[in-house]
């Protein structure tokens, strides 16, 4: 095939076409445009002008090229030009196609799949039988067949979720069904480097031509992750260590309904060159409880997850008080803080010595114990043997009891001095002691002990020669305040005070919470090894698949714990598929990609071709030429159409069509665009204005306009408020600081506010604002109960600063701002009305009065159901829109209704001015009293 | 209208295409000359006709029929009841019957033809209306009356003449009369200098109305073009037409400066009508011009 560059040629001769667009060019460049005619009387101004230039009476240049473009694109486009031809020289005898199908290679499984089919399918038409082998499965002979018979099995491969291992096994059985002549190789690797891989490629070598095609997509994977300071640390891997990348990292698990969740995320930043990525996943106990797996995101490998497995979960603590202190106040007991600390952290269990540690604690914490039973004893230390934690605190008991007095308690860190030791008391010297800053070494090193937490009393140690190496924490006098000692693998951990705050403000501190967490943490190895496996036999629960979904383990056999251990260390495989085992005490994790793992790319001989697996599709590029060729002669037209000036008239429509595509938009966009801030600041400040919230029920904000019409046009009327016309406000959108009452009627179908509208709400209702909520529903099942308007109101009114309301009282200052009212009807006439209830609930009238002494704030929400806008609207000439009631009692009612929304208004704008006590004797005297 | 009718095609449907044409032109001929009767009404001055004008006191000289005894009776002096002056002009009309005002610049306007009729025979509703008579020169010797308003139609609605551009006609113009002359003006302007002094001659005052194509003073072309006179017997090619639009539209300027100096030299008035814009002002406008010169 005729090559150019990466273009080759179907038929070439024909580009010896292009030799002749020279003499197109002259050919072309002879013929002028033709003239057109036009009838025109304006001629006879135009006889005796001479032409300026006399230019278009050749084909301009430009013109020219154009066409010789086209006509170029034609000649090329005929003569079948192909992008990347496929110009492998297939080769003869039988093939086999080696696949990994390891983990990585599922990252790109189906581009895999395709260039398998199409090996197996080039193979075929060129008549040679075909293996394939993955070499995830267990070694077996390959068998050479026809394409034909491949086909179908080889579009429904799977990847499997370990790496390929047992190549001299593979090798071994490969030369043991040698075809004769040998074959020929095309070996499908995922790029990462497994160790003994030479070994089969020289197996293959020996047998026929090897060729290698590899994907040039990264790699990811993710190690387990650690558990460190009360964080988790999250590191990855890279292969190939290239440019610098950000990785999200997804910890999931489930939410306190079951459900499978993102609980938290965090970016892992790979420095360019870097290969391996770690970050710091700091969550609260409470989710890295419920942590069951992390994943990168966008990476769909079983690589790219890892399971979490008892490391992160919540640790079983069993707390033990010294007994008898039901008596106590609850602040006293020696165990509140520690149940506090401990209860959002860990499973507590409580009951005697011999019964906890029957239920396999991570740790036991005595507080304040001073004398265990030798049987208690006994199993203590069994227990701590097998790598329990035990965590005393110090009292007045242990003070008091000579434990450990002469010689050491082998559940005790320190022998003890007798009695305590009592700083800045009323009887003894010095100050309270402070805490030293933490050691290097010391478990709590980092943390950072506040200046405020201090000692008053402590057990005093006795000095030993050990003591320093056992202290891990000390008062800043350098006494030991924690000591700690090792039994087994476990450990004993005395704290010098006691677990309340009696003696010390120490569990009073952030700082105890930590300490806690240090010391319960730092219990169990992030990963198991074999001793801790062996003789066990695990079970698993769920298993990976290669794309990183889970699935139910079904009835996948148990292993036995050596053998995981084993696979925790080199990497799951076909016998041990990465998942989730469960022991008899533990369950163990086992990730595609251990602690250590590294991603290493693969390194092929050089005699050995390698390929990539995407880019080098064939394209056929002789429709683009076509198209190309056709676009410009259609460019050519338009342009020998504007060179003869025919194309004014085109041009004018083009120009209207542009106009008129536009011309809808800026009106659209004229539409949109809200009243401009400053007219609505201007329109609601230049007079008091009601506003009403829009609700978007086209009905109920007409009424709502309308009621306001006809209570401003009373007020205007009756009183000194001469309202302006009232406005309609989005709170979504406009700004409520201008408004002194906003009326906001209930809908069933309305939508919750906005964060930001309910940030404006919560300002307006604080500075001053009033609400009046009306559920419009007559208040028919009692406020805040099941009719839909009730519910919406419930569900908007959660979002507000409301504060804590009751109904409203007789004395209310509502009841004589303006009228004295003894009811508040609006459309409906019983409906209860609410307000913020008085601070004061006790405060009594005095002795003829007839009001209590209540001197409060304006109320900053009224609630109701009485429709009031109903009652108030009136249309453009000043008559009523909705009856209210029947004949002359409901025009009574209306009027009371107009009396409630004045006597509102005042005291929206008067506050509670009316309350005052001055005004007592005139209205006793309006009272008739 | 809009286009000249095949001389091949048969007597009878071009007298048919001239019937349906003549309702239709007099129709929107006095619509349009109703628009303009609103206020302009009347001479303004007592003399012979048929409207009150006014009663005076009778003096001298006045005969006793002439006293109006009813008004007279109402007072103790006499009264003579004047009648509105209602004295004819004769007003005669030229419209360029040439092929050059059967130019359209686009198909959705009339001729240029057609917008010059138009004029004409509202210009002549409105003048029959107030009394006046009006002919049309070399066609039709001024008359008054509604049959005259018909008779006027049909001469209007002929063919165009065989002549590229057309000349005034001042036959059949009355002496002191008025006279209208509308065409394009884009021929020869001799023989509208010669026109304007025959009438002059006579004492004939008037109007000019050039009625102009918007094309024409756009001169929207551009390219390689021949450019024809309308008859087809004028050529004119130039290979860049958008160069010749400044030095076109200067000489249409020039053209329309000489006209206009023609007319004030001979006590006319001149002016120009685009077939794009509204045909009620250029009326309003030769109304006033015609009433002006009085």
């Amino acid at each position: 095939m005729f090559m150019v560059g990466p273009i080759g040629f179907a038929l070439p001769w024909l580009l010896l076409g292009l030799v002749a667009l020279p003499i197109l060019w002259i050919l072309l460049r002879a013929v002028p445009p033709a003239p057109i005619r036009r009838r025109f009387p304006g001629m006879a101004l135009l006889l005796g002008l001479k032409d300026q230039e006399a230019e278009t009476d050749k084909t301009p240049w430009w013109l020219l090229l154009l066409r010789m473009l086209a006509v170029a694109a034609a000649i090329v486009g005929f003569a079948g030009p192909m992008l990347n031809p496929d110009v492998r020289v297939t080769g003869s005898g039988p093939l086999l196609v080696v696949v990994d199908g390891s983990w990585a290679d599922a990252r790109d499984w189906p581009r895999r799949v395709e260039k398998a089919v199409a090996l197996v399918a080039e193979a075929g038409a060129a008549g040679r039988t075909v293996a394939l082998i993955r070499l995830t499965d267990a070694p077996q002979t390959p068998e050479f067949q026809t394409a034909e018979a491949w086909a179908a099995r080889v579009a429904g491969l799977q990847p499997s979720p370990w790496a390929p291992a047992g190549f001299a096994d593979w090798a071994a059985a490969l030369q043991s069904t040698l075809p004769d002549g040998g074959f020929e190789t095309m070996w499908l690797s995922d790029g990462l480097a497994h160790p003994g891989r030479e070994d089969l490629l020289q197996a293959l070598e020996a047998a026929g031509p090897v060729r290698v095609i590899e994907s040039l997509r990264p790699v990811l994977g993710l190690h387990p992750p650690g558990f460190a300071d009360g964080a988790i640390t999250v590191s990855a891997s890279r292969m190939p260590a290239a440019d610098a990348l950000s990785v999200e990292a997804v910890a999931r698990g489930p939410d306190p309904a079951g459900i499978e969740r993102d609980l938290a995320r965090v970016m892992l930043n790979f420095a360019a060159g870097q290969a391996r990525a770690e970050t710091v996943l700091d969550v609260p106990a409470e989710l890295r409880n419920r942590i069951t797996r992390l994943e990168l995101a966008l990476a769909r490998t079983a690589g790219a997850v890892s399971l979490t497995d008892d490391s992160l979960k919540r640790r079983k603590i069993a707390l033990i008080g010294g007994g008898a202190d039901q008596e106590a106040l609850l602040l006293l007991s020696p165990t509140h803080y520690l149940r506090q600390a401990l209860e959002p952290v860990a499973d507590i269990i409580e009951g005697t010595i011999n019964e906890v540690l029957l239920a396999s604690p991570d740790v036991v914490i005595l507080a304040d114990v001073a004398k265990l039973a030798q049987s208690e004893t006994d199993a203590m230390l069994d227990w701590l043997e097998k790598g329990g934690l035990l965590l005393r605190f110090a009292g007045p008991r242990l003070a008091a009891s000579d434990v450990s007095r002469f010689e050491e308690d082998p559940l005790m860190p320190v022998r003890l001095r007798e009695g305590e030791r009592t700083v800045g008391g009323t009887m003894s010297w010095g100050e309270p002691k402070g805490l030293a800053p933490f050691v290097e070494g010391s478990p709590f090193f980092g943390l950072v002990a506040p200046d405020d937490v201090v000692v008053r009393a402590q057990v005093l140690a006795q000095p030993d020669p050990t003591l320093t190496e056992r202290t891990i924490a000390a008062l800043d006098d350098g006494t030991p305040l924690v000591t700690r000692k090792a039994v087994g693998d476990g450990q004993v951990v005395l704290v010098h005070v006691t677990a309340n705050a009696e003696w010390s403000s120490l569990p009073l501190s952030g700082l105890f919470v930590q300490m806690l967490e240090r010391l319960a943490v730092s219990t169990r190895p992030a990963l198991p090894d074999a001793a801790d496996l062996a003789g066990q036999t695990l079970v698993p629960e769920v298993v990976l698949d290669a794309y990183g979904q889970l699935s139910d383990a079904g009835g996948l056999a148990g292993v036995p714990g050596e053998a995981l251990a084993g696979a925790l260390a080199s990497g799951p495989t076909l016998a041990l598929p990465p998942g989730l085992y469960a022991g008899s005490e533990r369950r163990v994790a086992l990730n595609v990609l251990g602690p250590e793992t590294e991603l290493l790319p693969a390194v092929w001989p050089a005699s050995v071709p390698v390929e990539g697996l995407e880019g080098r599709e064939a394209q056929v590029l002789k429709g683009a030429f076509l198209t190309g060729g056709l676009m410009l002669l259609l460019a050519d037209v338009l342009a020998a159409l504007w060179v003869a000036g025919r194309l004014s008239g085109l041009g004018r429509a083009a120009s209207v069509l542009a106009v008129l595509a536009f011309l809808p938009v800026t009106e659209a966009q004229a539409q949109d665009s809200a009243l401009p801030d400053d007219a609505l600041a201007l329109e609601a400040t230049t007079a008091v204005v009601l506003a009403h919230v829009l609700t978007g029920d086209a009905r109920v904000d007409e009424i709502a306009a309308a009621g306001l019409l006809g209570l401003s046009e009373r007020l205007w009327m009756r009183t000194s408020i001469e309202p302006a016309l009232p406005i309609a406000v989005d709170i979504e959108r406009d700004e409520l600081a201008f408004f002194p009452f906003l009326y906001w009627p209930i809908t069933a179908g309305q939508a919750q506010p906005s964060p930001e509208a309910y940030e404006r709400l919560n300002q307006y209702l604080r500075t001053g604002g009033m609400i009046l909520f009306d559920t419009r529903d007559a208040d028919v099942t009692g406020f805040g109960a099941a009719t839909p308007e009730g519910q919406a109101l419930e569900m908007i009114a959660a979002g507000l600063d409301v504060p804590p309301l009751e109904q409203i009282p007789a004395d209310h200052v509502l009841t004589r701002t303006f009228y004295l009212l003894q009811e508040f009807p609006g459309r409906f006439a019983r409906g209860a009305v609410w307000v913020e209830a008085s601070p004061m609930a006790e405060a009594e009238a005095a002795e003829g009065m007839p009001f209590r002494n209540l001197n409060d704030g304006v109320t900053p929400v009224v609630i109701g159901g009485n429709d009031w806008a109903a009652a108030w609207a009136v249309d453009d000439v000043g008559a009523p829109v909705l009856p209210v009631g029947r004949g002359f009692a409901g025009e009574r009612q209306r009027e009371i209704a107009y009396r409630f929304g004045i006597n509102l208004i005042m005291h929206v704008l008067t506050g509670n001015y009316k309350s005052d006590q001055v005004h007592v004797p005139a209205l006793l005297e309006r009272l008739g009293q | 209208m809009s286009a000249a009718p095949d001389p091949n095609g048969d007597l009878r449907s071009r007298a048919e295409a001239l019937g349906q044409a003549l309702p239709p032109l007099l129709a929107e001929a006095e619509m349009l000359a109703a628009t303009v009767m609103l206020g302009e009404h009347g001479r303004r001055r007592a003399g012979l006709g048929d409207e009150f004008w006014q009663y005076r006191p009778a003096h001298q000289g006045d005969s006793a029929r002439m006293i109006d005894w009813r008004r007279s009776a109402r007072s103790d002096a006499n009264f003579v009841r004047e009648r509105e002056w209602q004295a004819a002009q004769s007003v005669t009309l030229w419209v360029d019957p040439a092929k050059s005002m059967t130019f359209t610049g686009n198909k959705s306007r009339a001729p240029k033809s057609d917008r010059a009729k138009l004029l004409a025979l509202a210009l002549a509703v409105l003048l029959l209306r107030g009394g006046e008579r009006v002919g049309i020169a070399g066609m039709a010797s001024p008359r008054a009356g509604r049959a005259q308003m018909l008779r006027l139609a049909a001469r209007l609605s002929g063919d165009a003449s065989a002549e590229e551009y057309g000349a005034p006609e001042t036959e059949g113009m009355v002496n002191h009369g008025r006279a209208v002359f509308l065409s394009d003006f884009l021929g020869d302007l001799t023989a509208v200098e010669a026109g304007l002094a025959r009438a002059s001659d006579r004492g004939v005052k008037g109007v000019l109305i050039q009625v102009l194509d918007p094309a024409e003073e756009e001169f929207p072309f551009d390219g390689r073009t021949i450019f024809e006179s309308m008859g087809g017997t004028m050529r004119y090619e130039t290979r860049k037409a958008g160069d010749l639009r400044s030095r076109y539209l200067a000489r249409l300027a020039e053209r329309k400066d000489r006209l206009s100096q023609l007319s004030r030299a001979v006590g006319w008035h001149f002016s120009t009508h685009h077939t794009g814009a509204s045909a009620q002002s250029a009326l309003l406008w030769a109304y006033g011009a015609l009433q002006g010169g009085r």
